[in-house]
């Protein structure tokens, strides 16, 4: 068979000496198994932090904005910076299973279920700031276009925010299709499997009664290839739309037109540094070595480090068009970010964001998995550091040096970014125990190819 | 007989025999029921839809209908008019022409009141004396609702009728009366003909009792010299307005100073204006200890010591009159003092001296240098009479209280027990009096001593005469009913004298009988001011006065001079329950809810004294123990710029003290340290444990050199130089064209047509303003602005739609910064540069800049908005739908202003925010014009669109077109010192029209194309 040769020379994507039976077990195991003592307890730290959270944001809701740490001169600050920042991990999810897709790239088949998992559990993060941040949430249904009694109201089309709104919402819908079409088979397989009856019932419902005929797989890779063109444009578009909210405004610092590329290279950055932080641990706890390799890890250390490479430029070309503008208030916007009362935060960023993924030059560094680990989850600290950099030290000291002055988070706004990592955890930890975890019916259609087992028998160097 | 009674049912009655009348009579009903037919058929009783269960259904609605109609809704208690007065019509506001007059403040203003209730004080701008309302004036009327006044009369600390009062403390004066034992009428200053001769009658029919004059904060010292110079007791009087040449030695004229007020007329001579093609403006030496207004106004400020004061003064009355002054001055001072005379002679009659020294040696050589200069500025002829207080009478009643050797005590509209050094003496002493009687409209500390308290209404709800200065009177009428069970202390000396007759009746018959002359009494009261052409000519004594310039030359002070003074927002603290003035912030220090000790930088660092920003940005203050005689204060510190080295500033008013919510009780209680009634004393500093947090709505001081801020340029520039060089447009580069940012060429908006109906502007003269907050006690009145507590503002969430920002030059001068800024070279020296600049400079410039919502034609804030919330509106406003606001704050952040307000809480109703807002008497201080806002929503300023809109429609009831000047904001009708105008630019011939074709024309942050409809007129300096 043709189409199943691979050259020697690349490795095995599936390592040992997997079958399809393999596959299967391996893949159906964190589902039909008990869940583990470990699992409970991180399990029961992240409903602890969520349930905080939500006490926070009843709180809040019931109290007023007033609880936050913000003030007239500082209108957004950590509600904004963890909702860009949900947003920017959202990003690999659809960059690794669509673009990717249609770039041919197979290794995303053993990661593009979890990473499309990560993408919708955080946009739901995201997409919580919009509203609680509203000082009447009660009404956030007017920010859609929906025709209403109010007269004749409308929703205001130029404003970035509205943008936001569809640009959020068409994402995760789109994502959230795109990722159930791809769980349709491996729901089937489950279901074929399950032995008991409401586990049978239930993954029946979510399998959508596929039942493998030839016509089945033909629409499901028409569709996954459709979705896949439609998803592609959305990479680019969300984070960019996000950017807008800040690029479109007059304040130094804010208004900047490297924002759209300078975010969306942002977005895929911490996005592969999350994947990075949930796989290492996953294939780990769920025995999934041999389908997430170091090879895996190690592809994706490249994207981080090209893209922190990217981000890192767009710093400094932010500092040199600033210098360049000849306009005082730029130049004093950056200065001050640089050297001002939030330096910290500042050089927290770049060090984060532009000095450590330059490790993974090395390819001793870049494969190894504990460093991959510690790099992964300082890149995504550097990365929440970046949006708090802009959006605090750019409103704080802007144009009427009479208006200046600082912000400070209260316990309150801790206790929902907390709140959100525990839902974020909550979902994906239910999610590793009940779905699988693996796209394994499209990893079985490159186990010929790339399979070692199969690469091995066909290279006939036993 | 009633039952033979037979009554018409009708007409068809009068024919005999009539079948209807005998059916009518036999039947109930004309017509055949068919009760059986309907109950008998049970088939088609049966066959019907309507089941048991129906009717079991609609039983069950009809309770529940029942019973929720029966549930109480809200309950709103009004009570309508019996009988409709006929002036108060809903809807449409009354104003009244009063007068205030509490001891501290006096003025003629108009009152406005809605449905009966007065709601906010107006300046009465025909009022040819004291007619522009300061901001205590402006907040007054909210004391008027304020929760802790006395309800009713007290005797011995039990309610008592007013009968009871007046019946026991009658036989007290009696009593005393017969045993011939001395009792003292001790009141505030009031101005006022008839309560001067319904007290004459008094003491006339009990010879026992002598009236004293007591000042909180007193001039006895100048009213002294006055009287030795011109044989009357009273103030000199100055209109700064034909001013040419001013040099204060330590008069904050722009402030309290001798009752303050002057603002207006000076404000008139620093606007230039090209009228002979060469503008001319007043100049304005300033030699002070605290940073004042005056001293920010000033074009040139010196900072002296009060000793130092005293030298400059000698030397200057030495160089005008030509005498010999011992001792030197230090070079600085020396050199300015040169400078001072140059310019006071080059003024020639236009030039004026005064001082704020508490020396009557001192006073007496102001007299004579304005005198020796022929100075037009100074009034001797119609001097103020709003200080009476004699410190040779006033001492030895203190002493006397405290020694019990009196016998008895009535204080009238003062507090000594909490305004003097010995205060609680005083309370102590007040209470082994045979008889105390304070009339008070709080329980404060001497209300609390005495044996009765007169509870008196506000002066709202008051009768009263006023001569604010010779020949000047003014009439005082109440505005609404008292709201509480009080009596004015006039009625009650008019009860004890044995009168029957009411104040009103007494001040009608005494205005008939010496004052009106032929006028009309309604006229009067309806303007508010009556004035006579004063005949008197005050003729100038020359005395010997070498005694007192030896001694002024020779003053010195070891170590630090405190300088007690009075703030803008507080005066003496009579007012200190009334949030808005808590909250409003200091024009200087820009710090609210606090006191503190003033102290200059480099005497700081020599005390390790310090200011830090916490993490939030907030304000701290380290504490310093002050030392003055036996006393001992812990008080916060502020580094203030332009601090005399050597002086040390505190102001009084504040502190904890009875009569006050808690909230209220900030600051420290200067008056400890009042000795002898004398603002300056000799104080030992040295640092204390802990920090002070303080809230203050500014935190960064200084400009950083952004000199298109706050545009400034000196006469001479602004003499010689074209626009283009002092005032001009930033440009822009299209097509590497430059093009002025002004330009449609460089627009990227359709702008809308502006050529039909009104287009509002407001233009706000730089040089023109002195900071005085009047404007945004006005705005807070007008608009319902909420109050948010000291908390709120230490997390710089402040309501105030609109402020004043201060800025201090880190330089010598703003021109200096300029140029630092200009100068800097490559990266590491700005990095150095601009931390430099944080700094404000020992000695700066000072300038004001009140900003509110700029009202862009291209406004940030409206394209961000996702639901529309703010928007533009046809006559130039910027709106804000409050109702439409979901609170994303995105508007605020883009706002290059920072003018937007968010509601982080709910500001009224709430426990947590326990000022007016949070009960019945503080709400009714409320504009029903304007709503209140709820919690999660900005706000900010709306230009009054209340007040443009009822003047729109005023004009079109009448059917006329809108004179010039007949759209006012809340601010431009605050400002009495011409500072800002508003107006229509659609309507070519009208002031702001002109003003905005000014030279001196400029626009906030021009750069960012945001077009706004506020602008600036560049400041001048004179230097």
């Amino acid at each position: 068979m043709a189409s199943h040769y691979e050259a020697p020379i690349r490795k095995p994507l599936v390592t040992g000496d997997k079958s399809y039976h393999d596959v299967t077990i391996d893949v159906a195991a964190p589902v039909e198994g008990v869940a583990n003592r470990q699992w409970w307890i991180v399990f029961g730290i992240a409903l602890t932090a969520f349930l905080w959270g939500v006490g926070c944001i009843i709180y809040t809701i019931s109290t007023g904005i007033g609880t936050w740490g913000l003030n007239k001169t500082v209108g957004w600050a950590w509600d904004i910076t963890n909702f860009v920042w949900w947003v920017g991990i959202g990003h690999a999810g659809t960059l690794i299973s669509a673009v990717l897709l249609l770039f041919r790239q197979k290794w995303r088949m053993a990661i593009n279920r979890s990473a499309e998992a990560m993408t919708i559990f955080s946009v739901i993060q995201a997409g919580l700031f919009p509203i609680i941040h509203m000082g009447r949430p009660w009404l956030a249904y007017w920010v859609l276009p929906i025709p209403n009694s109010f007269g004749s109201l409308w929703v205001n089309f130029n404003s970035p925010l509205l943008w936001d709104v569809f640009a959020i919402s068409t994402y995760l819908s789109v994502s959230l299709v795109f990722w159930w079409t791809g769980l349709l088979p491996d729901f089937a397989m489950l279901r074929d499997r399950a032995v008991r009856p409401f586990q049978k019932k239930i993954y029946a419902l979510l399998s959508f009664g596929w039942s493998g005929r030839a016509k089945d797989w033909q629409r499901f890779e028409e569709v996954s290839l459709v979705l896949a063109g439609l998803a592609t444009p959305l990479v680019l578009s969300v984070h960019t739309i996000v950017s807008f909210d800040f690029a479109t405004s007059v304040i130094p610092g804010w208004h900047t037109t490297i924002f759209p590329p300078y975010f969306v290279a942002g977005a895929i950055f911490s996005g592969f540094a999350m994947v990075n932080t949930l796989l290492i641990i996953m294939r780990k706890v769920s025995h999934l070595e041999d389908y997430i390799t170091v090879q895996h890890i190690e592809l994706m250390n490249i994207v981080i480090m090209i893209t922190g490479s990217i981000v890192g430029v767009a710093y400094i070309t932010e500092l040199f068009i600033a210098w360049y503008s000849g306009v005082e208030y730029e130049q004093y916007a950056f200065l001050n970010r640089a050297t001002g009362p939030y330096w910290w935060a500042y050089w927290a960023m770049m060090s984060c964001n532009v000095f450590s993924p330059q490790f993974m030059w090395f390819k001793k560094l870049r494969t190894s998995i504990m460093f991959s680990f510690i790099i992964s989850i300082v890149v995504n600290i550097g990365m929440w550091f970046e949006r708090f950099v802009i959006i605090v030290t750019s409103l704080h000291r802007d144009y009427l040096p009479s208006s200046w002055t600082m912000f400070s988070p209260t316990f309150v706004d801790i206790g929902i970014f907390i709140g959100t990592i525990g839902f974020f955890f909550v979902l994906f930890l239910l999610y590793a125990r009940t779905f699988p975890v693996i796209a394994q019916a499209e990893v079985k259609t490159i186990l010929k190819s790339s399979g070692e087992k199969y690469k091995k028998l066909r290279d006939g160097n036993e | 007989m009633a039952a033979n009674k037979t009554y018409w049912k009708n007409a068809e009655q009068l024919k005999e025999n009539s079948p209807m009348v005998d059916q009518l009579e036999q039947k109930e009903f004309a017509d055949y029921v068919p009760v059986n037919e309907f109950l008998e058929d049970k088939e088609a009783l049966e066959d019907s839809s309507t089941s048991r269960r129906d009717f079991l259904k609609y039983v069950g609605f009809s309770t529940a209908a029942a019973s929720l109609a029966a549930c109480e809704g809200p309950v709103i208690k009004s009570v309508p008019y019996v009988v409709q007065p006929e002036q108060i019509r809903p809807g449409v506001a009354n104003y009244y022409a009063t007068a205030i007059a509490d001891g501290f403040d006096f003025g003629s203003i108009l009152i406005k009141t809605r449905e009966g209730r007065p709601i906010k004080v107006e300046n009465n701008p025909d009022a040819p004396v004291l007619g522009g309302a300061n901001a205590r004036v402006h907040a007054s009327v909210l004391s008027m609702y304020d929760t802790q006044r006395l309800q009713g009369p007290k005797g011995n600390g039990a309610d008592i009728s007013w009968e009871d009062l007046h019946l026991q403390v009658g036989a007290k004066l009696n009593a005393l009366a017969a045993t011939n034992k001395e009792v003292i009428l001790l009141t505030q200053t009031f101005a006022s003909p008839t309560t001067t001769k319904l007290i004459a009658d008094f003491t006339a029919k009990y010879p026992n009792v002598k009236h004293v004059a007591f000042d909180t904060v007193a001039y006895a010292d100048a009213v002294d010299a006055f009287e030795e110079a011109y044989g009357v007791r009273a103030l000199a009087d100055y209109d700064f307005s034909k001013a040419g040449a001013i040099v204060s030695v330590g008069a904050d004229f722009l402030g309290d100073w001798q009752g303050g007020g002057f603002d207006s007329g000076y404000s008139k001579t620093r606007v230039p204006s090209k009228d002979h093609g060469k503008a001319t403006m007043s100049k304005h030496f300033q030699f002070e200890a605290n940073m004042t207004l005056s001293g920010a106004a000033a074009d040139h400020r010196v900072p002296a010591t009060p000793s130092a004061q005293k030298n400059i003064l000698a030397h200057l009355y030495g160089a005008i009159t030509g005498t010999t002054v011992s001792g030197s001055l230090s070079q600085a001072h020396q050199e300015k003092v040169d400078a001072a005379v140059a310019a006071l002679k080059a003024a020639g009659e236009k030039a004026v001296v005064v001082s704020g020294i508490q020396d009557k040696g001192a006073q007496a050589l102001v007299l004579a240098i304005n005198n020796a200069l022929g100075s037009v500025v100074m009034d001797a002829n119609s001097p103020r009479l709003t200080r009476q207080e004699n410190g040779g009478e006033v001492k030895p009643v203190i002493d006397a209280v405290i020694a019990g050797t009196l016998g008895g005590l009535i204080t009238v509209g003062i507090n000594p027990a909490y305004s003097l050094p010995e205060g609680e003496a005083f309370a102590e002493g007040i209470k082994k009096l045979d008889l105390s009687v304070a009339f008070s409209m709080k329980e404060d500390e001497t209300a609390a001593a005495a044996q009765y308290i007169a509870a008196t209404p506000h002066y709202l709800e008051s009768w009263g005469d006023y001569e604010f200065k010779a020949g000047h009177y003014a009439l005082a009428q109440p505005t609404i009913r008292p709201l509480f069970d009080t009596l004015q202390f006039q009625d009650a000396l008019l009860k004890w004298t044995g009168s029957e007759a009411t104040y009103y009746e007494t001040i009608k018959a005494n205005w008939a009988e010496n004052i009106l002359g032929e006028s009309s009494w309604n006229t009067v009261l309806h303007d508010g001011f009556f004035s006579v052409a004063n005949a008197t000519q005050n003729e100038y004594n020359a005395t010997d006065l070498s005694a007192a310039v030896a001694s002024l030359a020779s003053a010195q002070t070891e170590g630090l001079e405190l300088v007690l003074y009075t703030k803008t927002g507080m005066g003496d603290g009579q007012q200190a329950n009334n949030p808005w003035l808590q909250e409003f912030p200091d024009p200087i220090t820009r710090v609210t809810w606090d006191n503190y000790l003033t102290v200059a930088a480099s005497d700081a660092a020599a005390l390790g004294l310090k200011n830090v920003n916490v993490a939030n940005g907030a304000l701290n203050g380290s504490y310093a123990k002050v030392t003055v005689g036996e006393k001992t204060l812990t008080l916060p510190v502020v580094i203030q710029p332009g601090q005399a080295k050597g002086s040390v500033g505190l102001a009084l008013g504040y502190g904890e003290r009875k009569g006050l919510q808690d909230e209220m009780n900030v600051g420290v209680n200067a008056f400890a340290f009042y000795n002898n009634a004398n603002t300056v004393q000799a104080a030992t500093v040295s640092l204390a444990n802990g920090f002070h947090e303080f809230a203050c709505t500014q935190l960064h001081n200084t400009l950083m050199g952004r000199g298109d801020i706050v545009k400034e340029t000196t006469l001479e520039v602004f003499n010689t130089k074209d626009k283009s060089y002092w005032n001009a447009i930033p440009l822009v580069s299209k097509n590497h064209m430059e093009q002025e940012v002004t330009s449609p060429e460089v627009d990227m908006w359709q702008a809308f047509d502006r050529s039909i109906g009104h287009h509002f502007n407001l233009s706000i003269d730089l040089n023109a303003c002195t900071g005085c907050g009047a404007c945004v006690i006005a705005c807070h009145a007008e608009n319902n602005v909420p109050v948010v507590g000291k908390e709120e503002v230490r997390k710089s969430r402040d309501m105030h739609w609109l402020r004043i920002d201060r800025y201090y030059s880190s330089d010598e001068t703003f021109e200096g910064d300029l140029e630092t800024k200009e100068n800097i070279a490559g990266l590491g020296d700005s990095l150095t540069t601009f931390g430099r600049m944080e700094q404000a400079s020992e000695n700066p410039q000072v300038t004001f800049q009140p900003v509110m919502c700029q009202h862009c034609n291209h406004a940030p804030c409206e394209t961000v908005c996702p639901v529309a919330a703010s928007s533009h509106g046809r006559q130039g406003q910027n709106h804000m739908a409050y109702n439409r606001c979901v609170g994303t704050r995105y508007c605020a952040n883009n706002c290059p202003y920072k003018v937007r307000r968010f509601n982080w809480f709910l500001y009224n109703k709430n426990d947590e925010f326990d000022y007016h807002m949070n009960n019945d008497l503080g709400r009714m201080v409320l504009n029903p014009d304007v709503v209140v806002r709820s919690r999660g929503v900005m706000e900010k300023c709306s230009m009054c669109i209340q007040k443009t809109q009822k003047t729109i429609l005023d004009a079109k009831l009448d059917g006329r077109e809108i004179k010039d000047g007949e759209f006012q904001t809340a601010c431009s009708a605050a400002c009495s010192n011409g500072a800002m105008t508003f107006g229509d630019i659609n309507d070519k011939e009208s002031k702001v029209s002109e003003l905005k074709e000014n030279e001196r024309m400029y626009h906030l942050l021009e750069h960012v194309g945001t077009k706004p409809n506020v602008m600036y007129q560049t400041k001048v300096r004179n230097v």
